[in-house]
């Protein structure tokens, strides 16, 4: 079909095949085109539905767009956002990110401050999840439907998951302040209590997805119903719960850095003290540490998870 | 019976095999126990340094559900000592204030969500390998991407409420700022994981770069997108309702002022208002993927 390329290389200006060669001044569409374009009054009049400008579906956007816009503009007539305020913060916020350099400690603090802050964070975190894995381990078996005792025992379990999952951790630690008292344990007890509510549904999950058939066989072997569950059931879930709680560290390692902030112990405390107190360079040295540490213990228990996911798969 | 009829493999050879399994059998236990010692160790270290004091949760452990057993019990009015429920009008007495905070904590969680996602739009793309060939810019914006989500929503609260003062404006800033580093890279994702034949079949035919990423590219991304934009919004109405404790606007603020307070009815109307809206906006949200989902 198409014309033979001249030998030697392209010939400027050469006539290229007439059904590449510009059909009108705009150079739309060739041969083809043209005809399908010739025959657009009977294609109009055969599907009206598909040359209607508007459809219902573009309504439907247009609708969702506009109403969307209207609510961020009662956002921002509600919230107070002006556009004098926005500028003269965000010129602070400049100002206020020019004093972070160079990153410094500050009296209050002092580099061993910082560190045992982070260290404490850690604790927070670590012991937080490892006591919520151990809690949540039973809730998770009566709130899954194969595992259960009862059908209202499971819908007792789930709701109060649910309960749990709903407040924030913040929100724990400000309860777990006022029973315990000031410190890192309330934060441990505020990480475990949300913590609880999360691994329960995550675990009753990974009990449901379990595969029936090695419980079948437990079973059909003349196992009991302690027996399916430990033979049958828990081999496949403990590497997935493993890697769920592994998961929830890493989570936890950033959640437990701010509920200091409301007197839970960690390095939200320094940090929040720093930023009221305007000591930009230890505010600027605390970020940069979290940061360091966060990529540290995504790293380790990343490494950990691939491991154990390669290990249960070369034991299966 | 059966037993008796299976095949047993003569002593000689069998005590090497069972020997070898033994072996593996015991150190698939030493590595177990190895495990568990170091996280027993490191729990140990770890209940060190937060200080845990098992006594202390003992003597007053009791009181964390003592604390639910005494916000749910009426304080004054004429029903005072019996469950908040008895008398709806005392125990609620703030709700028209309540409300339109809490329908503040959701315009907050909005526009925060709108922004961000729009700006992580744009910087996700920018981050995707198969659309943007400068690997430096694409470093670039990973990093800048990585730090907004790393930094805690509340932190650049803290931040920015001495920068723009108190009110709401701080704290939907913070939210802006961390789903667009959560939502750039979750999009960067999606675009990356896309199939390229449209692209090419768009580009084959001559369609321009606008062209080719609104009929080849956004067609294929945007359920994805909403999807996700969708959870984010859910868990920035959690957000929004704790950024308060810092100053930054929404319900926090009274909730914070409650609990310090000791006005223990309305933490109980607070806790049971947030618990509400967040389902409510769970169901509705959830309600909305599946309708998306579905389309797609």
């Amino acid at each position: 079909m198409a014309a033979p390329a001249p030998a030697g290389g392209r010939v400027k200006n050469a006539p290229r095949h007439p059904a590449f060669a510009p059909a009108d001044a705009r150079g739309a569409g060739g041969q083809l085109a043209l005809a399908a374009r010739a025959r657009l009054p009977v294609l109009r009049a055969a599907h009206p539905e598909q040359f209607r400008a508007v459809t219902p579906k573009r309504l439907t956007v247009v609708g969702v767009v506009l109403a969307m816009t209207a609510l961020l503009g009662l956002g921002i007539w509600r919230l107070e956002i002006e556009p004098a305020r926005l500028l003269s913060g965000f010129g602070r916020l400049l100002h206020f990110l020019t004093l972070m350099v160079p990153p410094a400690p500050a009296p209050g603090a002092g580099l061993a401050t910082v560190l045992h802050a982070l260290a404490e964070t850690l604790a927070i975190a670590f012991l937080g999840t490892g006591l919520a894995a151990i809690i949540a381990v039973p809730l998770g078996f009566l709130a899954a439907r194969n595992t259960t005792i009862h059908g209202a025992v499971r819908v007792l379990s789930r709701r109060g998951l649910d309960g749990l999952r709903g407040v924030d951790a913040l929100i724990w630690a400000l309860i777990w302040v006022s029973v315990v008292g000031l410190g890192p344990f309330a934060g441990v007890l505020a990480i475990m209590t949300g913590d609880i509510g999360i691994f329960g549904k995550l675990f009753s999950e990974a009990i449901e997805a379990a595969d029936r058939r090695p419980q079948e066989g437990v079973v059909a072997a003349g196992g009991s119903g302690a027996a399916r569950v430990r033979f049958g059931v828990l081999p496949e879930v403990l590497p997935v719960m493993a890697g769920q709680v592994l998961y929830m560290f890493e989570s936890n390692t950033r959640s437990s850095t701010i509920i200091g902030i409301v007197g839970a112990g960690g390095i939200g405390l320094v940090l929040a003290e720093m930023i009221r107190t305007l000591e930009w360079g230890a505010v600027s040295m605390i970020v940069l540490l979290i940061l360091a540490m966060v990529a540290a213990i995504d790293l380790v228990s990343g490494r950990l998870r691939r491991a154990m996911i390669g290990g249960s798969g070369a034991a299966a | 019976m059966a037993i008796a009829a299976l095949p047993l493999l003569p002593p000689a050879r069998l005590a090497p095999l069972a020997a070898e399994y033994g072996d593996a059998r015991r150190a698939g236990h030493r590595r177990v126990l190895a495990g568990a010692i170091l996280v027993l160790v490191l729990a140990l270290l770890s209940g060190w340094v937060a200080e845990v004091d098992p006594a202390l949760l003992w003597e007053r452990g009791g009181h964390f559900f003592g604390y639910f057993a005494r916000i749910l019990t009426l304080e004054a009015g004429p029903h005072a000592g019996s469950l908040v429920l008895r008398d709806p009008a005392e125990w609620l007495w703030g709700l028209p204030r309540w409300l339109a905070l809490l329908g503040d904590t959701v315009l907050m969680a909005y526009v925060g969500t709108l922004l961000g996602c729009l700006g992580g739009f744009a910087l996700g793309l920018l981050s995707a390998a198969n659309i943007v060939r400068s690997a430096p810019l694409r470093w670039g914006v990973k990093r800048a991407l990585e730090f907004c989500r790393t930094v805690p929503e509340v932190v650049f609260a803290l931040i920015f409420v001495i920068a723009f003062g108190l009110g709401p404006l701080p704290g939907v800033l913070a939210i802006a700022i961390h789903t667009l580093g959560a939502q750039g890279k979750l999009f960067s994702e999606i675009v990356e994981n896309i199939d390229m034949k449209p692209v090419e079949a768009a580009t084959a035919a001559g369609a321009s770069w606008t062209g080719m990423a609104r009929f080849a590219v956004v067609p294929q991304v945007l359920p994805g997108f909403l999807s996700y934009a969708l959870l984010r919004f859910e868990v920035n109405v959690r957000g929004a309702a704790v950024l308060g404790f810092v100053g930054a606007g929404g319900i926090g603020q009274d909730l914070v002022e409650a609990v310090r307070k000791f006005y223990y009815n309305d933490v109980a109307a607070l806790l049971v208002l947030i618990i509400l809206t967040v389902t409510l906006i769970d169901a509705g949200t959830g309600w909305l993927r599946r309708r998306l989902l579905g389309a797609a």
